[in-house]
Parts: C-alpha cells; sequence; structure tokens
C-alpha cells in the first residue's frame, strides 16, 4: 500500500489530489491543511464575502467522487520534512510517511513588523486571507468607518472598492507610484487611479508607514512623508511570505517559494530534482517554455488548477514505476489568467505581463477612458494582454501570447 | 452526465467556452452564457470537467 500526503488544502492540493486520482493512482491519500476549513475559493474574499455575510459553504469548491476516500487532517499545519526517511512532521506532532508528496502550502500576507517602543496597537489591523480573516474584517467596515488600505496591489485595490461600496471613507497608501503597476505597468494603473478617485478614493502613493498610532486600537498610520492618517480600520495588503518555513534544512531550494522543473519536481540546492515531491500554486517556481526557460512563482488563480493537474499524472506514473520520461516529454507551458473585478470594471487578463519592456505596452484596441484592451510586448512578442471590460475582444489573444506581437 | 449552471453565480467569463466549446457558448450577441448541451456525451466529461475547474465563480457542477 502506497501513500500520497498533500500539504496544503487550498484549492492547489485539492487538484493536485483529484488530478492524482484520476491518472488512476487508487492507494492511500492524505489531505493535510493549516486551515480548519474544506477547500474554498479565495477571490471571494476581498469582494463578496466583505459585502454580505457567505458562508463556507457558498465558497467551498464541490467534492468529487473521486474523492471520497481522502483522509482529511485539517487545522493540521506541516513544521518539517525529510526527504531521507521520506516523512512530513505535523506541527500537532503527527507523523506522515509518504511514497508521494505534494507540497502545497501557498502564502500568507506579510503584516508590517513595526518595531516600538511603544508597542504597536493591534485591533483594527486586518489581513485578508482566509475566510476567518475576511469575515473579521466584514465586521469592522461599518458605514462611514475611516479604512486605510495598505497597498495598492489587486487585494488592496479590490478592498478598497468593496469599502467604498460599503460607504466606508477609503485612503490607499502605497510605495508604488500606481496602483496595480506592477502587474499591470503604468497606462492602467494610472486610469485605474482616475477611476477609483472618481469613486471616492484618496491615495497616499510614493510613500512608505513609518509607524501605527493607537494604544489598543489603532487610530492612524503615520507615513513616511510626515502626515499620520487617521483609521478606524487598517487593512494590509503590502505583499505576501511564501509558506515555506517547514521546508528548511530539507535540502530543497526555498529561495523564493519552490524552485522545481518543467515537470513540477522540487528541485534540491544542489540543482537536482527529487523523484515523488512536487510542487503547485504559488509556491511553485517553475520555467514556463511559453516565455523562456527561467523558473518564476505566478500568484494568479489558474494556477493551482494548472499545476495541480500537470502534477497528477506525473506523480501517478512514478508511483507506478514508470519513471518520469513521459511527463518530461510534454512540455508545460500553462497560460497565467487573471481577473480582477473592481465596482462595475472587469479587469481581465492573460500571459505575463510583468515580463514587457519598459516601452512594450501600448494600447491594441479601445479608449483607456472606457473600454480597452492593452498589449504587453517583449521584444517582437506578445508577452500578454489585459483588458477593462471588451472581454471577448481579451479573450481573442489567449492564442496569440507567446507568438509574434499583432500588427494593428 | 447533467451539467447544472447556477445563473446566480455565473458572470459570464467564458473561460468555459474555452474548456468545452460544444457545451459553453458566449453568445457574441449578449456577451451571455449560453449552455449548448445539458446532457452531453460521456465523452465530454474531461472537457466539462475542465471547464467546471476553471469556472472562476464555481458556478458549474456535474450531477451523474
Amino acid at each position: 500500500m502506497q501513500r500520497v500526503v498533500v500539504v496544503g488544502a487550498g484549492m492547489g492540493g485539492l487538484r493536485a489530489a483529484e488530478a492524482v486520482r484520476k491518472a488512476g493512482y487508487s492507494d492511500e491519500l492524505v489531505l493535510a491543511g493549516a486551515e480548519t476549513h474544506m477547500p474554498y475559493n479565495r477571490p471571494p474574499l476581498s469582494k463578496e464575502v466583505l459585502a454580505t455575510e457567505v458562508e463556507h459553504e457558498k465558497v467551498a469548491f464541490p467534492l468529487r467522487a473521486v474523492l471520497g476516500d481522502v483522509q482529511w487532517r485539517l487545522g493540521a499545519a506541516a513544521s518539517g520534512l525529510d526527504l531521507g526517511a521520506a516523512s512530513v512532521t505535523l506541527a500537532d506532532g503527527g507523523q506522515l510517511d509518504y511514497d508521494g508528496l505534494v507540497i502545497a502550502t501557498g502564502l500568507r500576507p506579510r503584516r508590517l513588523d513595526l518595531s516600538g517602543p511603544p508597542p504597536t496597537p493591534q485591533a483594527g489591523r486586518h489581513a485578508v486571507r482566509t475566510l476567518d480573516d475576511a469575515a473579521a474584517l466584514r465586521k469592522d467596515l461599518q458605514p462611514g468607518a475611516r479604512v486605510v488600505v495598505l497597498g495598492a496591489g489587486f487585494i488592496g485595490c479590490e478592498v478598497a472598492a468593496t469599502a467604498r461600496l460599503l460607504g466606508c471613507d477609503v485612503v490607499c497608501v502605497a510605495i508604488d507610484p500606481y496602483p496595480m503597476v506592477r502587474p499591470l505597468g503604468r497606462v492602467l494603473g494610472a486610469e485605474m487611479q482616475r477611476r477609483h478617485e472618481a469613486k471616492g478614493v484618496q491615495f497616499r502613493l510614493g510613500t512608505g508607514i513609518v509607524a501605527f498610532h493607537g494604544d489598543d486600537h489603532v487610530t492612524g498610520v503615520e507615513l513616511s512623508e510626515g502626515t499620520v492618517v487617521p483609521a478606524d480600520v487598517v487593512v494590509e495588503a503590502i505583499s505576501s511570505h511564501c509558506n515555506t518555513e517547514w521546508l528548511a534544512g530539507s535540502g530543497i531550494d526555498i529561495s523564493d517559494g519552490v524552485l522545481c522543473d518543467n515537470t513540477l519536481r522540487a528541485v534540491r540546492g544542489d540543482g537536482g530534482p527529487v523523484e515523488g515531491v512536487h510542487v503547485v500554486g504559488d509556491l511553485a517556481r517553475f520555467p514556463n517554455p511559453l516565455f523562456d526557460d527561467v523558473p518564476r512563482r505566478v500568484e494568479h488563480w489558474n494556477i493551482p488548477t494548472e499545476t495541480g493537474k500537470r502534477v497528477g499524472p506525473a506523480l501517478a506514473g512514478y508511483l507506478r514505476g514508470e519513471g518520469y520520461d513521459a511527463a518530461v516529454d510534454t512540455p508545460f507551458a500553462p497560460l497565467p489568467a487573471f481577473w480582477s473585478d473592481q465596482y462595475d470594471i472587469r479587469l481581465q487578463s492573460y500571459g505575463a505581463l510583468g515580463l514587457a519592456d519598459e516601452d512594450g505596452i501600448e494600447i491594441l484596441e479601445g479608449d483607456i477612458t472606457d473600454e480597452v484592451v492593452v498589449g504587453y510586448r517583449r521584444g517582437d512578442v506578445l508577452v500578454g494582454v489585459a483588458g477593462l471590460g471588451m472581454l471577448p475582444r481579451v479573450n481573442s489573444y489567449r492564442a496569440v501570447i507567446g507568438h509574434s506581437w499583432p500588427e494593428t | 452526465m447533467k451539467v447544472v449552471v447556477d445563473m446566480d453565480k455565473c458572470q459570464d467569463h467564458g473561460q468555459c467556452a474555452f474548456a468545452a466549446p460544444e457545451v459553453f457558448l458566449i453568445d457574441p450577441g449578449t456577451s451571455k452564457l449560453v449552455v449548448l448541451q445539458d446532457e452531453p456525451d460521456e465523452a465530454f466529461r474531461d472537457q466539462v470537467e475542465e471547464a467546471a475547474d476553471v469556472c472562476p465563480v464555481q458556478a458549474i457542477t456535474i450531477e451523474d
């Protein structure tokens, strides 16, 4: 009897478990996760779940029959990995020996550590990663509440939009010159700033944060430029940490997420892949031949599913003793995809926008102040598109990403 | 196999139409989702499962 252990019970862990079963693996399958909830969909957490009371069952992933005999170990974070012994240690003291392992522990929000004295207030400060996080923030988003959002990435901007719709006063603070500038670039970032401001969000951009004010409850945020922005609620959406502490000392390269080869096998610090140990989701730093051979992490919603489906057949084949030749012969080249809903704006993107040349961002179709499709070029290659509205047009570029820049 | 789309959840992202074009269509005129086959043949199972997986709002379920 063999055993596959999936560590991390989010979308990536779920999809990997489904895929390994679908690929014919029928022995023991254990899914261990730090959260107590069964796997659920996270995008609603910064939108619907903040706006109205949404129960777990509304966001839970439907459980396929193929996972009927999975052993769930929820509320059980992993604390260590011993590759030699092929064994995972859980924080509750449990031990899980494995024949195949899937690393799916994902990310957590980076919290600001502004050292005292005086000690920093805790009450009124939030982050949004889990269902419980979102439920706690929802209680504080009362009409008229002064909400300061730290960070102007997608989560920060979605929370800002939702808080405005709920009648809060919203100030968004970020070190970046425009909201969402790192993923989207200046053209769309500036336009999204204009649209947020039209809805009443104020921005304090190009500034850091030096202190929280308040005793037990936060009352304000002091900016590096010296001003204090009053706050009843602070949402920290700065960036993320990789949940890889449990892999420290295992020999796996965890310098940024978990380094993988194109079959998503974890790679050791010495460069060798670890057979039977795979990585999915936000943590997986893998080369994508759609673009080049540089391993990168991709924090987009479709990647846990794509990587999970890649791992399933590869791991099942390995456990049958077939090795990895079949997987290696089938290159893994997923098209990154994400969307964001802010007010009534649907932002949809495909590709790797961050790879664009500095002067490689151009409007392909439409009008930036209305509906628009923006292209992202590296050399003469279209590496991505992003659109505000115009969804059928945005979708029409899917097949040409990674190919020559379209003639217009 | 029966395909059920929760139309309260559906926001016409259209990812399903790429995964299973014989089963789901985004109407070019209205940009709204049209389910072409409620009870597709077993041969479409992989495609329909893929469509359910890639639906951003998880509005698609498969009933056997």
